[in-house]
């Protein structure tokens, strides 16, 4: 099954030195075959939100809503099924930090 | 016809089926129309020599005629030849999977619990809805969602392993206890099915010594249901229970349960304190400081103020009063306005001889109880 993987941070992360390291996570997944792709993302100041209403283009700059936690980056997990992509998930270093979601794709 | 009977080979078969399918709505309509043929059958026919295996081979067939008619009406062949099942799991295996994948972590609790009342215990939708005081239509949805979120989000029909497995055990044990706490609570039905499963699962992960404990600490608590009531409807406590009235069988069982075993969870040490209880000739000869000693290591691993309530009460009986009222001291602003702590602090107060304050107390305990009958039993000891 192939999952989105959101990776999300608090915008002040508190520091946890136990924390796994992030090469090390991508250089494993990679290598195993899970991480399908990935890459991180630039700050949601930098983001064009995109909105067709009654027909008209809406364009808003910057995220829609102001939230603490945002997304700052994406992996595509391909993982047997989601115990598989928890174990990839728990191991990455904003799963300590931040907050990781796991969405599988539409029909797997 | 036997309906325990039924009830279990509806989770078996529909165990079975999901393993070979992996389509929970089809397993379990068949394993439903199975019964159903059987029911029509048998009293004709007379019960087959190995109802189970009956059973089992009807579900599978119409399991093969659904897919058949699903893959023609796809227009694509599927591999039929799967549901031969020529390496039949173990017996039990496919039961432990089912009830590991409804208590997925990855589940709302709730959800949780209903899919593990309809599935692994095999309760029909309106009688899960009835529990849950919720309609049949409400409950099928809930239902059809989980069923659905474990297929779409690749929730595993799996029992983990490992380390995996040391973290989802309570997960389970958790449904299970709520189950019998719920039924504690008034709904002796589910008392009773939790004790069933707990059963169930004790026979499966017989080497699981927190699988046990949690089987002893349902049949420790489920011994005094007689006993726990006056004719009147208010609870009896402890102290003036009618021992005899309690079901001694069923304390032999769960203490055989927790003998030679390694106390390893919070079930084993709650497990622990309700045998101390249980097999004390009366409420004067409580060994207390054994039951202090528990409170302590629950107090540890398990860290609640209710514990610490409770924890009270022990080192009161055990140590004197003032050692209760010490523990007590470090929970009080957690704790203000709860009545079984207010109750506590009154009855150690009374024992250390003040008895004014422990009046007021009572009359707090009583202004701030959650039942009439908890107000009425505390106002008595104002005294």
């Amino acid at each position: 099954m192939k999952y989105m993987m959101f990776v999300c941070t608090d915008t002040e992360p508190e520091t946890d030195l136990a924390a796994p390291d992030i090469e090390k996570w991508v250089a494993e997944n990679d290598a195993s075959g899970r991480r399908v792709l990935g890459n991180q993302l630039v700050s949601p100041e930098a983001a064009t939100t995109v909105r067709v209403r009654g027909g008209e283009l809406l364009l808003t700059d910057g995220p829609f809503a102001e939230t603490k936690e945002v997304i700052v980056g994406f992996d595509i997990l391909e993982c047997a099924d989601l115990d598989e992509a928890i174990e990839v998930a728990r191991a990455h270093p904003m799963a300590w930090h931040g907050r990781v979601e796991l969405r599988p794709y539409h029909g797997g | 016809m036997d309906e325990v009977f039924f009830r279990e080979s509806f989770s078996r078969i529909a165990a079975t089926l999901i393993r070979l399918t992996g389509d929970w709505t089809l397993a379990e309509d068949c394993a439903m129309d199975a019964i159903e043929a059987a029911l029509r059958r048998w009293p004709r026919d007379g019960r087959p020599d190995n109802p189970g295996g009956w059973l089992m081979t009807a579900a599978r067939n119409r399991a093969i005629d659904q897919m058949r008619r699903a893959a023609m009406a796809d227009r694509k062949l599927r591999d039929l030849a799967l549901l031969r099942d020529d390496e039949p799991a173990p017996e039990g295996d496919d039961r432990l999977r089912l009830i590991f994948t409804c208590c997925h972590p990855a589940l709302a609790v709730e959800s949780r619990v209903a899919l593990t009342l309809r599935t692994v215990a095999g309760l029909p939708t309106p009688e899960v809805a009835r529990l849950f005081l919720v309609s049949e239509a409400a409950m099928a949805r809930r239902l059809s969602r989980a069923k659905g979120r474990i297929a779409q989000a690749g929730i595993p029909y799996r029992v983990p392993s490992g380390a995996t497995l040391t973290e989802r055990l309570p997960s389970v044990l958790a449904v299970l206890y709520l189950l019998f706490t719920r039924g504690y609570d008034g709904e002796p039905a589910l008392e009773a099915e939790a004790i069933r499963l707990a059963r169930l699962l004790a026979a499966l992960m017989p080497a699981e010594p927190e699988v046990s404990a949690l089987l002893a600490l349902c049949l420790l608590q489920h011994s005094r249901r007689a006993a726990r009531q006056d004719p009147a409807g208010d609870l009896i406590t402890l102290e003036h229970q009618d021992r005899s009235r309690w079901d001694h069988a069923a304390i032999a069982e769960a203490v055989g349960l927790l003998a030679g075993r390694p106390v390893t969870g919070p079930y084993a040490i709650q497990a622990h304190i309700a045998a101390g209880h249980a097999t004390a000739p009366d409420f004067a000869a409580t060994d207390w400081p054994a039951l202090a000693g528990w409170y302590d290591q629950l107090a540890r691993v398990h860290p609640s103020p209710v514990v610490e309530v409770n924890r009270a009460v022990a080192h009161g009986y055990a140590f004197g009063p003032a050692a209760g009222l010490a523990v007590l001291a470090g929970v009080r602003d957690a704790l203000a306005g709860y009545a079984p702590a207010l109750a506590a602090e009154a009855d150690l107060t009374e024992r250390a001889g003040d008895t004014a304050t422990a009046a007021e107390l009572f009359r707090r305990a009583a202004a701030a109880a959650g039942s009439e009958a908890e107000r009425r039993a505390l106002l008595k000891r104002v005294g």
